[in-house]
């Protein structure tokens, strides 16, 4: 544990030492911010409209968790950590190998196991300042209505396990090579299939539809943007998450071979 | 102290090292001798656990690198032939981490960190980012980083490499002082350095050893022989005799014996051809020659190849290589 937290706690530091961590952020503050805006500007339009069409005062209060939350999560967050977590995990591995202190980590008493899960630990360290900053824009909610708490612990749980996923793909694929650029750029290219997937099986409802459907990274969000935590997504993403971790793992070892 | 036995390690077709044995006693220093690609590195990368050789086996402090690697990697101190170093973080920061993976007790690290900064004299810049430290500074801090654990066992790859003269003798001094407390390999393509540095010598060219020995050893014998290799089918003893007699031999030493063949090595007089002479002997005694071939290159033409490259970069040490 002593050796994981130690690799976290560099790999953490190292973000912040280079502009990557301050630009991840400040593009992430600058886009959800004006999204957010947007969804909420919208959404008091369409109630004034509700109220004025008759409703009057007894009408009930638009769900801000359906209006906002949702679309929010779903149609925004998740495509802007499509571009994002590349830029966090590019360096996990490619900049090691480049460096040659890959070197210091391969040859001290610590394991693969160990270091892969302390640099997975640190960039997820990282994301989770990003969802701490949305959630600084969603208590602001709290001011102008009342949504209901528990789903937004649900997305919040939903909107972890899914920047973890694909944390722990962008991590395998920086694994291959000493280039960061080549890591990012194949990463997204990557996680953007995995992202679309699921649209070529509604078109298809064959087997192979299902299964499309099935591995691709959104269609599980789905249930935890809503605010619902079904045991069904929680296994998938866990399981991308545990997939990738061990996909870096076997790639680690591989490079015992060759030094890559 | 390290123990390698018949290391062979492939990267796809190509072979780096092929069939290395040696040992390193306690307390020794041995120096790794060869031209660029004779599989230095690569050797001490399976030492150090860095790479799982193809075949073989290594030993650090009595431990299988392979069966065991993280007990292994306790007992060693590596430096690469490029310093492990996060240019971003500074000379302390970063040797208190390398302290921390490197299992130092957590209320030690800071007086381990200091002590081998004072060392490796990085004291000075021990609030610097280690990325705009100049080269000298980054191998002192590379050193400080495999000496912090207190290992038993340094391995460093051209620990001299790119350092100007003034910073090489500093760097030879400070690792003469670190034998004896700690056992070490280190690798160089430059002749003088191992006899400065080593008290024994390995040789190694296209991934084989070709020649072991103290420094002094060394340089008598490429005071000038031509090497042959003899096989042969008959009683060793005698036939080692036989050859010794040969006019213009030196010195035969007895290489490998396969079923009932032996092979000899002939040293013999520089620019005497003896090789009709020791097939003669071993023919008209009756016994069966099978092989009789000059040894692929001489040591001296391995130092002079490794040699050659000193010349420009240190006068001074070429010097007095030639005087020897
Ligand atoms: N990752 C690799 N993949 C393929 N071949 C390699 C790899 N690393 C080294 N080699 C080859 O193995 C051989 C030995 O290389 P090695 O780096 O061990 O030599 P060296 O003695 O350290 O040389 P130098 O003095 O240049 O550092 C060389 O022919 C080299 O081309
Ligand atoms: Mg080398």
């Amino acid at each position: 544990m002593r050796n994981i937290l130690a690799i976290a706690g560099k790999e953490l530091r190292a973000y912040f030492y280079s502009p990557i961590a301050y630009l991840v952020m400040a593009f992430y503050t600058v886009l959800c911010g004006f999204f957010f805006y947007s969804f909420v500007a919208t959404y008091q339009m369409e109630s004034f409209r509700m109220q004025a069409m008759g409703g009057g005062m007894g009408a009930p209060p638009m769900n801000l968790n359906e209006y906002i939350i949702r679309p929010l999560f779903e149609g925004v967050l998740s495509v802007i950590l499509l571009l994002l977590i590349p830029l966090i995990t590019m360096r996990l591995y490619a900049e090691e190998k480049r460096a040659g202190t890959i070197e210091l980590l391969a040859t001290s008493p610590v394991t693969d196991g160990q270091i892969i899960l302390g640099k997975f630990l640190g960039a997820l360290s990282l994301f989770a300042v990003l969802v701490l900053l949305t959630f600084v824009y969603i208590g602001t909610l709290f001011v102008y209505g009342n949504p209901s708490f528990k789903p937004l612990l649900a997305t919040a749980l939903g909107y972890f396990l899914f920047g973890g996923a694909l944390m722990s793909i962008g991590m395998w694929i920086s694994t291959f090579t000493k280039n960061q650029i080549i890591a990012a750029g194949v990463s997204f290219a990557v996680l953007l299939l995995l992202y679309v997937v699921d649209w070529v099986s509604s078109y298809s409802f064959s087997t192979v539809g299902r299964v499309l459907a099935y591995i691709g990274v959104t269609t599980h969000f789905d249930n935890f943007a809503k605010g619902v935590i079904d045991l069904r997504d929680v296994v998938y993403y866990v399981s991308v998450i545990v997939l990738g971790l061990f996909l870096t793992a076997r790639s680690v070892e591989a490079l015992k071979g060759r030094a890559g | 102290m390290i123990e390698v036995e018949g290391l062979t390690k492939r990267y796809g077709a190509t072979v780096a090292v092929s069939d290395i044995s040696f040992q390193v006693q306690k307390g020794e220093i041995l120096g790794f001798l060869g031209p660029n690609g004779a599989g230095k590195t690569t050797t001490m990368r399976v030492i150090t656990g860095f790479l799982t050789p193809s075949e073989g086996s290594a030993r650090v402090a009595g431990v299988d690198v392979v069966e065991k690697p993280l007990e292994a990697k306790r007992h060693l101190g590596y430096l690469p032939e490029n310093p492990p170093v996060y240019p971003e973080m500074k000379v302390r920061e970063y040797l208190t981490f390398v302290a921390r993976i490197k299992g130092v007790a957590r209320g030690e690290i800071k007086k381990r960190v200091e002590e081998v900064a004072e060392k490796c004299a990085v004291t000075d810049v021990q609030n610097r980012q280690i990325g705009k430290l100049s080269k000298g500074y980054r191998q002192r801090v590379g050193l400080a980083q495999a000496l912090v654990h207190d290992p038993d066992v340094l391995v460093l790859d051209e620990p001299t490499a790119g350092l100007d003269p003034k910073q090489i003798i500093e760097t030879r001094d400070l690792i003469r002082g670190l034998a004896g407390r700690h056992t070490i390999i280190l690798s160089t393509h430059i002749l003088p350095e191992v006899s400065k540095t080593c008290q024994r010598v390995l040789v190694i060219n296209q991934g084989k050893v070709v020649a072991e020995g103290t420094p002094d050893e060394l340089t008598r014998r490429l005071q000038g022989y031509e090497t042959v290799l003899v096989t042969a089918e008959g009683p060793a003893p005698e036939i080692m005799d036989r050859l010794q007699q040969v006019g213009g031999v030196n010195l035969v030493e007895p290489r490998e014996a396969a079923d009932s063949r032996v092979t000899f090595e002939v040293h013999a007089e520089k620019g005497q051809d003896v090789r009709a002479d020791l097939a003669r002997a071993v023919v008209e005694s009756g016994w069966k020659l099978f092989e009789l071939k000059t040894s692929g290159l001489s040591l001296e033409d391995i130092f002079l190849k490794l040699t050659t490259k000193d010349l420009s970069e240190e006068p001074a040490a070429a010097h007095a290589a030639a005087v020897q």
